[in-house]
């Protein structure tokens, strides 16, 4: 039990290292970074801003940086616009959480509501006694039917 | 219970559509999208938006408002863009002719790499004043559409002309040469 333990272990520390240094892949980035003049992404520009944020984006990876390190240089350069997505902190937090936000907000509301009508729905008074005429006829009917 | 139920959804609502409603007229509020081009166009001479921006030619910041009392030509550009190139030595000149009768030439450099825009100046031998605005936050204020463009304030800080394109053909130049008198005079 002991040697699978280290064996499990060995495995895990050779993988781990090779899994952390790949490099990030170019074509992803440029899906998910803005080109400034065009407003779509660097992949669907041709723009030559977006060219040569293309070329940035290899330098940097032929240079050994992460994806993190590539997207925080263009947004030291070109601002946070040039993310496609908002980042999950800060600020761009809210642009994930509002839609969250005002999907419980109505799903609240559409229980209130739903629960208003049905309750409303609901008899609130005892049922209206019959017409005592209409009561006779009912009797008579029903004893000749019996009878 | 109902009926509380009820005006708690109800207040909601009405809260949220106050809501949108409230963004809509601060956005309208603050929308600075500008036409100084038309404006000027038609001889309003309208106010020059301020900026203060990261300087790219020394270390610190240049406030537009600085250069009050001043003519300034504000020339917007970006290393990438093919007709600046045509226009950045033409510019240089226009501002070696005329700093000494009080006109300053203001580059701003937009949506570009600080790297490539100093290569720029680098190789155009600018050696008027630049500033950086890598998200363009500018532009808008200013009714940019495109790179590059040239606008030309009096000493007032008012657009008395301005220019879309480069200032390349003769007759953008002639145009440039007696807005830049015109703004000196003022």
């Amino acid at each position: 039990m002991r040697a699978l333990a280290l064996v499990v272990a060995c495995a895990a520390a050779l993988t781990v290292p090779a899994w952390a240094a790949e490099p990030p892949n170019a074509p992803d980035l440029e899906a998910e970074l803005v080109c400034p003049v065009c407003e779509t992404t660097l992949d669907q520009s041709n723009a030559p801003v977006a060219q040569r944020m293309k070329l940035f984006i290899r330098e940097r990876i032929a240079a050994g940086d992460s994806e993190q390190e590539i997207k925080d240089a263009l947004v030291a350069q070109f601002g946070p616009g040039v993310l496609a997505t908002p980042r999950k902190s800060g600020f761009g937090l809210l642009a994930w959480a509002l839609p969250l936000a005002a999907l419980a907000a109505g799903a609240l509301i559409v229980g209130v509501l739903v629960r208003s009508w049905s309750r409303r729905r609901t008899p609130s008074s005892p049922e209206t006694p019959l017409d005592p005429e209409l009561e006779r006829r009912v009797d008579e009917e029903l004893a000749r039917y019996e009878g | 219970m109902a009926g509380r139920a009820r005006l708690v959804a109800q207040g909601v609502a009405i809260g949220l559509v106050a809501l949108l409603f409230v963004l809509l007229v601060w956005a309208l509020a603050t929308d600075e999208g500008g036409d100084l081009a038309g404006a000027a166009a038609r001889g309003e001479r309208p106010a020059a938006p301020d900026f203060t921006l990261e300087r790219l030619d020394e270390e610190g910041e240049l406030s537009l408002s600085s250069l009050q009392g001043k003519a300034v030509v504000v020339n917007v550009w970006a290393s990438w863009c093919g007709p600046c190139k045509e226009e950045a030595p033409y510019l240089e000149q226009v501002w070696r002719r005329n700093r000494a009768r009080g006109l300053v030439v203001v580059g701003l450099d937009a949506k570009d790499f600080r790297r490539d825009a100093r290569n720029f100046m680098r190789r155009y031998e600018l050696t008027f004043p630049v500033v950086y605005d890598g998200p363009g936050d500018t532009l808008p204020g200013w009714g940019v559409t495109g790179f590059p463009e040239t606008f030309v304030l009096d000493r007032r800080g008012r657009v008395v002309e301005s220019f879309a394109g480069a200032v390349s053909s003769d007759e953008d130049r002639a145009r440039l040469r007696a807005a830049v008198d015109s703004a000196l005079e003022s």
